[in-house]
């Protein structure tokens, strides 16, 4: 075997977002020595792009709030096929992990008090999301950022694992490269938490950054870690639509937290025709109560706009398929219309939301504090992911943890906005504290050199085939691009058994194209290349969703049948999980919801 | 169908050369859709940095037309067209490949700037009260989005190269946002004048003109910072004086 610089260290944590970064502050704190690597620079993770805020009962708005009601909330939005130990958890914890990011250097806006300000979001009963503007993401990566080079932990920028190592069924290092090079490492561990974020890219049209390949999900289901969930993919409500070169790019929910309201191609407020009796008793009947909500009348209810995220991304797409959109494909997002009901309200939205006004002003010549935006969904958010245990974040393999997008279970069918970057600050602590005390009694494993020069190999190949490559040569951005708009047209928002029989099919094809894909150039920082990596990912990303929507035989939050309009009560008991048989081939089961403690169900019984 | 000619950086450490190539031009397009139009269709191996797409992460800073700017938020529609546009990599770093530096020195440079210390709690809860008029200041500087493009400009480091004793206007930025964070009970401003090179810069504020996020580097961050040292080390009463009274 060719020498490889080897890294060693107790706990490898492979990204750095937010849960990553939270992993490794915590295993770090606990003492033993921690690595952690990412694809990119650090503090440039998906994190860095989250807009609307962090979700934690904290009661600094609204004194009746308590985890009680947030884990209600986070149920009720999943459609009650959250693991509700994790839900239970992540609301107890969530403000204490905010208050942490404050002593660590974090500054929220702030209520007349001088207390964390929080604001509205789609299906928290109270104003619970912990924000600084729009750039909450930014703020929260950075102060881990911050706070975490100071720690002792060795971080590894721009470097790729391309696959978990194993000895018998632990996990025991990841082999991987970095690119300004193009050369292999190998990083020897005791113990690693995946915290690779989400899978967006397999989509054509996606908030997600290049990085959101699913790359731990795939690792963990390779390496012998189970799936679950994965048939409940958020679309997010409101993307930007045009022009072209920004489709896809997130509208923050913020918008409609602070007043905005949707619109079709009449002017008519759509999201008022159609709300789903499980919100009806917490939703406002009227207009003119769903703006008392937002201006903080706390005997008001929330307007229809900020019903669910499948909810809304569904009714979006009714009035677009029935010919009331907008010109460009979507549906408007107005919030300037607050100008009739308070004072300089131009300045007001600059102020709440000044990256929106940013960003539309500077990409699409719309001001936004006068005309209205248009918007449709964008693939946003993986409910599904590695399945842990609730408490300690560990995969079914000893010695692999995972946390953050790439875990799964609090969410159930639908996340609630906001309850993702709690999630990665909960989560994140969990797993390094797990993964540092697994560390501490385990001795380190043996790394098998086969299974690294097979890696290698693999990772190579691309340049044997792009060294002979034809007039026929398969190159990687294309086959990306056949498998973006596939997944896009079959395995989208609305969903058919043909039309996804079709796509394993259209699966099947791309991954033999995928084997003959070739790349051009050298090994040092070659996109290319990169991208003819990452297919392996999203190919198997993309048959697990398919797999387990075609599984699901109802309809349930994110996920939406055509066949199958309404939800079973039978399917509403179980998960459906993926894992990979011995011959290689990915494998589908149902498994039943475990009971739920009596006062958690109590809980949820008084809260309906 | 519209086409421009983009005229890009193409080498390594090594040796590199313009290089041109045509795109087509559609509505609302950005200099990156153009590079990652050029990437997937004519040069798979070209190399940039990019992640949001909407000027939140920082990643794409490159010099086009010879002006530092954040690709991803610059648009065709504002450049010529009629001539080729170039693309080229920051200059006050490394070269790695293509539009790719190694920015890793900024990295290294933060680390050695000392991290909040927090004052007791406030509350028996164990957080603190602070008023949003005695942030403002603050959030701003927080809103950095660690591009360098103000690093790339700043003569010190580009021209004069001065990477060892100067920390930048990004980490002076930094660490006025730390000096001037409510919670701080921290002293930077010995290192800032010792060891981080404050004197250094003179004032031309080209780090607050390219600036991306708006932020007022020059006269919200360094020239206070140099008033303070100023307060420090010459006017012991005020500094006496200072230090009974609460941090502003
Ligand atoms: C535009 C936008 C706005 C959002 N707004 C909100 C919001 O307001 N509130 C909210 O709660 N949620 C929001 N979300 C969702 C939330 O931001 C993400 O779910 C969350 O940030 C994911 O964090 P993470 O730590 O799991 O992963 P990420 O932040 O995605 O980080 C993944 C890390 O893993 C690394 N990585 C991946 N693969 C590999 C590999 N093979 N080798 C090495 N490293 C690897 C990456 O480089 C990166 O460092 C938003 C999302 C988007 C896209
Ligand atoms: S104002 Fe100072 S820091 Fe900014 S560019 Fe000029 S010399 Fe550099
Ligand atoms: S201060 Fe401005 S120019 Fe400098 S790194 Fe931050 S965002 Fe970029
Ligand atoms: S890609 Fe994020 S700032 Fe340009």
């Amino acid at each position: 075997m060719p020498e490889y610089q080897t890294h060693e260290h107790d706990v490898l944590v492979i990204g750095a977002g937010g849960a990553g970064l939270r992993a490794a502050i915590e295993a770090s704190a606990a003492g033993v020595s921690v690595g952690i690597v990412c694809k990119s620079l650090l503090g440039k993770a998906h994190t860095v792009m989250a807009e609307g805020g962090i979700a934690a009962a904290l009661a600094n708005v609204d004194e009746r709030d308590n985890w009680k009601v947030h884990f209600a909330d986070t149920m009720r939005g999943g459609q009650y096929v959250n693991n509700w130990r994790m839900a239970e958890l992540h609301a107890k914890e969530a403000p204490d992990r905010v208050r942490e990011l404050e002593a660590w250097g974090a500054v929220f806006d702030r209520t007349k008090d001088g207390r964390i300000l929080q604001r509205n979001f789609g299906g928290h009963k109270y104003a619970r999301l912990a924000h600084v503007g729009d750039r909450t993401g930014l703020e929260m990566i950075r102060t881990l950022q911050d706070h975490g080079i100071h720690q002792g932990m060795e971080v590894h920028m721009e470097c790729t694992i391309l696959t978990l190592l194993k000895d018998g069924d632990r996990v025991v290092g990841a082999f991987g490269y970095e690119r300004e090079r193009g050369r292999f490492k190998i990083f020897r561990a005791k113990a690693v938490v995946l915290a690779t974020g989400g899978i967006g890219r397999a989509y054509k049209i996606t908030s997600n950054s290049w990085e959101g390949t699913g790359d731990g999900h795939s690792l963990a289901y390779h390496a012998g870690a189970e799936l679950i969930d994965m048939e409940f993919l958020q679309f997010h409500p409101t993307g930007m639509v045009w022009p072209p070169s920004v489709c896809g790019i997130l509208v923050t929910e913020g918008v409609r937290g602070e007043g905005g309201i949707l619109l079709n191609q009449d002017g008519r407020r759509f999201m008022f025709d159609d709300i789903p009796d499980l919100y009806k008793a917490q939703t406002a009947d009227t207009e003119e109560e769903g703006w008392r909500y937002c201006a903080g009348d706390r005997n008001a209810r929330r307007p229809a706009e900020l019903l669910t995220r499948d909810h809304v991304a569904r009714c979006i797409v009714r009035e677009i398929k029935a010919g009331r959109g907008s010109p460009h494909g979507g549906v408007y997002l107005d919030i300037s219309w607050i100008k009739k009901k308070i004072p300089n309200a131009a300045e007001h939205i600059k102020r709440k939301l000044p990256s929106m006004y940013h960003q539309f002003k500077q990409l699409a010549d719309i001001d936004i504090t006068r005309e209205p935006m248009e918007v449709g969904p964008t693939t946003h958010y993986a409910m599904g992911g590695i399945r842990v245990d609730a408490d300690t974040q560990m995969s079914r393999l000893p010695g692999l943890f995972a946390a953050g997008e790439c875990a799964s279970g609090i969410n159930g069918a639908n996340r609630l906005g906001g309850n993702s970057l709690s999630d990665l600050l909960v989560f994140g602590k969990r797993a390094g504290e797990f993964a540092a005390k697994f560390a501490r009694s385990n001795k380190a494993g043996r790394v098998d050199p086969e299974q690294i020069e097979a890696a290698a190999r693999r990772a190579l190949e691309p340049f044997d085939h792009g060294a002979s490559a034809g007039p026929n040569a398969e190159w990687p951005y294309q086959i990306q691009f056949d498998l973006q708009e596939m997944m896009q047209d079959l395995v989208g928002i609305v969903r058919r058994e043909d039309e996804m029989v079709r796509a394993l099919d259209g699966l099947h094809k791309l991954s033999e194209r995928a084997k003959q894909v070739a790349v051009r150039g050298n090994r040092e920082y070659n996109p290319g290349w990169h991208t003819a990596i990452d297919l392996t990912n999203l190919l198997t990303v993309s048959e697990a969703i398919t797999r387990s929507a075609l599984e699901r035989k109802e309809s349930r939050g994110a996920h939406f049948r055509d066949d199958y309009p309404n939800k079973d009560a039978a399917s509403g008991k179980v998960n459906v999980v993926v894992w990979k048989a011995p011959d290689g081939t990915m494998q589908v089961r149902r498994e039943p919801i475990p009971e739920m403690r009596s006062e958690l169900k109590r809980i949820i019984d008084e809260m309906k | 169908m519209k086409t421009a000619t983009f005229r890009i950086w193409r080498g390594d450490v090594r040796a590199g050369q313009f290089h041109d190539y045509t795109a087509e031009v559609a509505e609302g397009m950005v200099v990156l859709d153009a590079i990652h139009q050029i990437q997937a269709k004519q040069a798979n191996d070209l190399a940039c940095r990019w992640n949001c797409k909407a000027g939140k992460c920082g990643s794409c800073a490159a010099e086009v037309n010879g002006l530092p700017r954040l690709m991803c938020m610059t648009r065709l529609s504002d450049i010529p067209l009629d001539q080729p546009v170039t693309v080229e990599p920051m200059k006050t770093f490394p070269h790695l490949k293509d539009l790719v530096t190694d920015v890793s020195w900024n990295f290294r440079v933060k680390k050695k700037i000392h991290k909040l210390t927090p004052r007791m709690a406030d509350a028996p809860d164990g957080t603190w009260r602070m008023a949003q008029q005695d942030i403002d200041r603050v959030q701003e500087f927080r809103k950095c989005i660690e591009c360098f493009l103000c690093q790339d400009v700043c003569h010190v480091l580009r021209e004069h190269r001065k990477h060892e004793e100067f920390i930048g206007p990004r980490f002076l930025a930094h660490l006025a946002g730390l000096e001037m964070h409510p919670l701080d009970t921290g002293n930077r401003l010995e290192a800032a004048k010792k060891e981080f090179g404050i004197g250094y810069c003179n004032i031309t504020k080209c780090c607050t003109y390219v600036c991306p996020e708006e932020i007022k580097i020059t006269d919200n961050a360094i020239i206070p910072l140099k008033e303070r040292i100023v307060d420090e080390v010459y006017d012991p009463l005020g500094k006496l004086l200072r230090r009974l009274r609460p941090k502003a």
